[in-house]
């Protein structure tokens, strides 16, 4: 039990006598910092790679050596190298031009697909915690039945009603994401609504509009913005699942996800082919949850992560 | 009415509900399905004797209330498809989706809490940063990418393993990693923050002083306890799995629940597609309402909050 050891004195750096009375301090510290004390590295890095696949998102042309429409007949599923960094597909395009133009599919799907779950989850979550009663029991139950489909089933059937096309996968994952938003805001609300600031707004003749959204919501914001970042991460693997099922955008325009389904079919010919889409995913979403957790840390310490 | 019969009477109307919903949502699915079941070279005429015999020329709450008749027998109705009974296509592809998700619900958990507690024991130390890190890093990537790398090396490169297919052990290995690992993050997360805050308790610091070792404390007092909230994620961890099967399947081209359902929306199939969700709903708010229902057991503290 050496580790069990290790782990013991490093929590408790002091002699066996005032052990019992030193363990709080040393812990609640190390608590509020958050859990670990992340190298800055862990936040600048992070920050570095959101940043990249912005600038990627917003000008691709400035940043791709080329048009990822281009196919080069004798550059064929070519290996890394000085010519195609990462690589070519079957089509002879270049794989790192594909990657930095379909930065902007996964950024704006994702965005846009927290957007849709933060407005629709947010009001649901807002009128039923404010209203209360029947009208707080229906919603939830209305959740629970949301909820009661696990995720990318429900994504991949609403998708498919829908049809294939970005507007529609925003919805599909948007309204998937639903849930959790709703939940946390009535949590927040029905908490708020208890206390004294909202009942001396009551008293001044504050109306219902003035006491919900110029008093209650401003203090939600910060966690459902949280939430928000946490959710965005999980957003984009969801829509990079449904166009790897075949469900996402199917044009023209370059997306991880379907590169992904496309490399598939050459692992035993292209190793690049598949390997660097997903890291781009992979990439992308650690950073966004890094951020996500020192926000939240930022903001609520004592917010756990889940 | 007592707490479980309650919790039960709640499930089985969120189960209604989201047979409704899923109902709802197929009905506005777009295009025909008559047009695909009666073939390309279809008069206007016979897809209209088609469309007479699938049903779908009645009005939806006809088709509701007579597809609610249905499952009263237990009959889940006729594949547009291939015309089989769905109930039978969905009773031969459930068990590959069992044994999949159960068999990587145990790899998740036991990864999970064995991560989860050797980060938390060593907390601050570079082996808690590397368990943070991999777990970072397995909840940020794609379950498909992770499966396409896990073939990549073990069935390209080493060639130890089956790359796709179902049926023997050997088969599901791969298929297993790749969910139950992507699936692990998330709960040695949680089990690491669970068995540090525990050991903040003052029962521990009882323990301690009381002279008991600290592999004992650890191991005996604080892991019982540490481990009730990860009760309460396995009913979202089951979820998940779900979830992830519709992709993992569809990587390694096992047969199984999910896919079924991707190639069922692909034809239009709405029975199936019907049956494949109500069959996986029912067993995600079963596993659900036992989580809950053990929670109260496990920790008699919360059957007083109820």
């Amino acid at each position: 039990m050496s580790a069990t050891g290790d782990g013991a004195t490093r929590r408790m750096p002091t002699p066996p006598l005032t052990r019992l009375r030193a363990a709080r301090p040393a812990r609640s510290r190390g608590r509020v910092l958050g859990l670990t004390r992340r190298p800055p590295w862990a936040l600048v890095l992070p920050a570095l790679v959101v940043a990249a696949m912005l600038a990627c998102a917003i000008v691709p042309d400035w940043i791709a050596p080329f048009d990822p429409t281009d196919m080069d007949g004798d550059a064929i599923l070519q290996s890394p190298g000085a010519a195609h960094w990462l690589g070519t597909d079957h089509f002879g395009r270049d794989i790192f031009s594909l990657l930095v133009y379909g930065a902007r599919e996964s950024l704006l799907m994702g965005g846009c697909a927290v957007a849709v779950g933060g407005l629709v989850g947010g009001l649901i979550g807002m009128v039923a915690g404010y209203v209360g009663r029947a009208v707080d029991m229906a919603a939830m139950r209305l959740i629970d039945i949301w909820l009661s489909v696990p995720d990318i089933l429900l994504a991949i059937i609403i998708a498919t009603a829908l049809g294939s096309s970005l507007r529609n996968t925003i919805l599909a994952v948007g309204l998937v994401n639903v849930p959790r938003f709703a939940r946390m805001m009535r949590a927040q609300v029905i908490a708020l609504k208890a206390k004294p600031f909202v009942a001396a707004s009551r008293a001044i003749g504050s109306t219902q509009r003035v006491v919900l959204f110029g008093h209650i919501l401003p203090h939600c914001l910060s966690p459902m913005l949280v939430m928000a970042t946490l959710g965005l991460g999980n957003a984009i693997l969801i829509g990079a699942s449904l166009s790897f099922i075949g469900l996402g955008v199917i044009d023209d325009r370059p997306d991880w996800g379907f590169l992904l389904t496309q490399g598939r079919s050459y692992l035993t010919a292209a190793w690049w082919f598949a390997t660097f889409p997903g890291l781009a995913i992979t990439a992308l979403v650690i950073s966004v949850n890094l951020l996500g957790d020192a926000l939240r840390r930022r903001i609520d310490p004592r917010l756990r992560p889940v | 009415m007592p707490y479980p019969l309650r919790r039960a009477a709640a499930a089985l109307l969120v189960i209604f509900g989201a047979i409704t919903l899923v109902f709802l949502v197929l009905y506005w699915l777009p295009g025909d399905a008559a047009t695909l079941v009666a073939g390309e070279n279809a008069t206007a005429e016979t897809v209209a004797d088609t469309r007479a015999r699938l049903g779908t020329d009645r009005p939806l709450w006809v088709q509701y209330g007579s597809y609610l008749g249905g499952l009263a027998h237990g009959d889940l109705g006729i594949s547009f498809g291939t015309n089989e009974p769905v109930a039978a296509r969905i009773r031969a592809q459930l068990p590959a989706t069992l044994e999949l998700t159960g068999f990587a619900c145990l790899v998740a958990v036991v990864a999970g809490v064995v991560f989860g507690v050797v980060s938390a024991v060593n907390q601050g130390g570079w082996v808690d940063h590397g368990i943070q890190a991999a777990m970072l890093f397995f909840t940020s990537m794609p379950s498909f990418w992770l499966g396409i790398l896990l073939i990549m090396v073990f069935s390209v490169t080493l060639q130890w393993l089956p790359a796709i297919g179902s049926g023997s052990l050997v088969q599901l290995v791969l298929p297993v990693a790749c969910l139950g690992l992507a699936a692990s993050g998330k709960l040695a997360r949680m089990v690491r923050n669970s068995v540090l805050d525990v050991l903040e308790e003052p029962f521990v610091t009882t323990l301690r002083g009381n002279g008991l070792r600290e592999s004992q404390v650890l191991y005996t007092h604080v892991l019982r306890n540490a481990l009730i909230p990860v009760v309460t994620l396995l009913g979202i961890l089951v979820g998940e799995l779900m979830s992830g099967a519709a992709v993992t399947e569809t990587v390694f081209a096992r047969q199984g629940l999910g896919r079924l359902l991707v190639e069922s929306l692909g034809v239009k199939d709405v029975p199936m597609v019907q049956g494949v969700i109500l069959v996986v709903s029912i067993l995600y708010v079963i596993v659900n309402l036992l989580v809950d229902l053990s929670y109260s057991l496990i920790d008699r503290r919360i059957q007083a909050a109820a």
